[in-house]
């Protein structure tokens, strides 16, 4: 069983119009969608819902206000500003280390359990996916991105499945280095704006940190075939392969707004490019075992 | 007047905004929170004057003091310290720095020491006092990075500032403490399942905010129908053109090379300016 995981620093490159294209092309695969924060596979792959669990992780502080005597030490040891000035907490600032509650004289401060998100199993025309919603304004994205990837190895594992099909976040913290590690591959997704490179090349550093293989997808490329150039001459240098070069196609925007995967939309180039693309990473990966 | 651009999904357009909102007032103070992935200084092409590091204070032990007792180890909320045959094994990446474990150790044993784990510059483009920050490669944590960008606001200007995508803790950071939201969309079932959860954080946030449409003949109408239904106001639409695309993609600003943007980016300023109280949240 191989991980695939599609990154791209910069957001809005592509990752999820390519993981579902992945999706509709692999055999014996799980999706998983690792962009718990703003996750959108689910929107072109239209799943069932299986099983849905509630995702609880970290504790925040709460002040019981009958039994705090406003002596404040909370508030001298609190470094990230979550004390207001009455004494109680804000639910946003607080980190949960629990601090406060532990030197509060009058024992005041409870601990309180949080209820971050939720996961799901599902069932697709593709194959199971496994997701999950990061509650509003909650952290811990990352443990839930490793959840959400355990149970993806658990159903690969179970069923023999050839492929893990991971959708990843934009960015470089933490919910990109909790879906990177340990993959077999990371596909990063760039469109050729000058931003699009410079997130690309903060995130192969991500990549290079932990040990990352990593391929390479120029998207929409002739939006600026200079840049394009520059990119494909970058990542030469550095001996990582370039998978292909997907043109830009408004047909991919109308495929999405028909809740389908580009493959299934249209025989377009983008579509034909998309085939190529992972007949070849199949066979890399292939060999490489 | 503080304000925030910020989108749930990436590559809407955020920069864009933040940059060209910038660029067409007077008195502007730039902050790129983005610090993952920084990109305002492609575009306004800054000269910086500073630079500071960013640290999180990480525990350090003296293992001459410390007898292995493992009490850190149960303060750490975040798992970054472990005691395994009375050795003291430290996680720096998992660390936030609270401090608890230096406080509470019986021996003393623990002192905090930096770690750095981002920068800050400060600098120029034209008017513009520009900051951004950026976090080392490798480390998870943006928040405390974000924190020390927000620290250089200057409320005696108009400050403008280019959060991160998503809707947890790095956004969050971003936009608490602002005046005005701009959360800006895109009119596809991506944009808008993205825009709704960010609707929410905002909302939960308690910020008044309003929503750009960018690309906006891509797509379909749900985008708006949703705006309507939720009463949300419509900012500015920016249709689709393969010209902006052409200048963002090689680092150029719309309103250097398409003028008549520099008065709708003002408008747009007056607007947000004085629609500040009726567009409190419900």
């Amino acid at each position: 069983m191989k991980q695939i995981v599609i990154i791209s620093g910069k957001g809005g490159t592509g990752k999820t119009v390519i993981t579902g294209a992945f999706a509709a092309l692999a055999k014996d695969k799980v999706m998983a969608d690792c962009d718990v924060d703003a996750a959108d596979l689910h929107l072109i792959l239209d799943p069932e819902i299986k099983q849905s669990h509630v995702f609880k992780s970290g504790v925040t502080a709460f002040t019981h206000k009958e039994r705090c005597d406003g002596c404040g030490v909370c508030k001298t040891v609190c470094r990230f500003e979550a004390v207001r000035e009455d004494f109680t907490i804000d639910p946003i600032s607080c980190e949960g280390c629990g601090f406060c509650s532990l030197v509060c004289p009058q024992n005041a401060i409870e601990m309180k359990a949080n209820t971050s998100g939720e996961w799901f199993i599902s069932d697709t025309r593709f194959g199971p996916l496994v997701h999950a919603r990061l509650g509003i304004a909650e952290e811990n994205s990352g443990k839930l991105v490793s959840l959400v990837r355990q149970k993806a190895k658990e159903i690969a594992e179970s069923k023999n499945y050839k492929w893990i099909i991971i959708d990843g976040s934009p960015g470089i913290g933490c919910p990109v280095i909790a879906s990177i590690t340990g993959v077999d591959c990371a596909v990063i997704v760039i469109e050729p704006t000058l931003s699009g490179l410079h997130d690309a090349k903060r995130v192969l550093g991500v990549t290079e940190h932990f040990n990352v293989p990593v391929k390479v997808i120029i998207n929409k490329y002739d939006l600026n075939c200079d840049i394009t150039e520059k990119i494909e001459r970058w990542f030469k240098d550095k001996n990582i392969k370039i998978l292909g070069k997907v043109i830009f196609d408004k047909a991919v925007v109308n495929s999405i707004v028909e809740g389908k995967t580009i493959i299934e939309y249209s025989n377009n180039q983008v579509t034909k490019t998309l085939r190529t693309i992972w007949r070849l990473l199949e066979e890399e990966l292939e060999r490489a075992n | 007047m503080i304000i925030s651009v910020a989108s749930g999904k990436g590559g809407t357009g955020k920069t864009t905004i933040a940059v060209n909102l910038a660029l067409s007032l007077s008195n502007v103070q730039l902050l790129d929170c983005d610090v993952e992935e920084p990109n305002c200084h492609i575009f306004i092409k800054p000269v910086f004057e500073n630079k500071n590091t960013v640290f999180i204070p990480i525990p350090q032990v003296d293992s001459k003091k410390c007898d292995g007792c493992g009490r850190c180890q149960e303060f750490c909320a975040y798992n970054a310290i472990a005691v395994v045959n009375k050795e003291v094994l430290i996680f720096p990446e998992l660390c936030h720095g609270c401090g608890s474990c230096a406080y509470f150790c019986p021996h003393g044993a623990i002192k905090e020491t930096n770690k750095d784990i981002g920068i800050i510059e400060i600098g120029k483009s034209g008017e513009i006092q520009f900051i951004h920050g950026k976090l080392n490669i490798g480390m998870m944590m943006s928040p405390p990075v974000i924190r020390a960008v927000k620290k250089h606001i200057n409320k005696k200007k108009t400050v403008i500032i280019d959060a991160p995508p998503g809707t947890s803790c790095p956004v969050i950071t971003a936009i608490n403490d602002t005046d005005f939201v701009i959360l800006v969309t895109e009119p596809t079932p991506f944009g808008l399942n993205d825009l709704s959860l960010a609707v929410e954080v905002v909302r939960k946030l308690k910020i008044p905010f309003g929503v750009i449409i960018n690309r906006s003949d891509l797509g379909n109408k749900k985008t708006d129908e949703y705006c309507v239904r939720e009463n949300i106001p419509i900012l500015m639409r920016i249709p689709f053109s393969k010209k902006i695309a052409e200048i963002y993609s090689r680092g150029d600003s719309i309103i250097e090379t398409l003028p008549e943007y520099r008065e709708n980016f003002q408008r747009l300023f007056e607007n947000i300016k004085q629609g500040k109280n009726w567009l409190r949240i419900k």
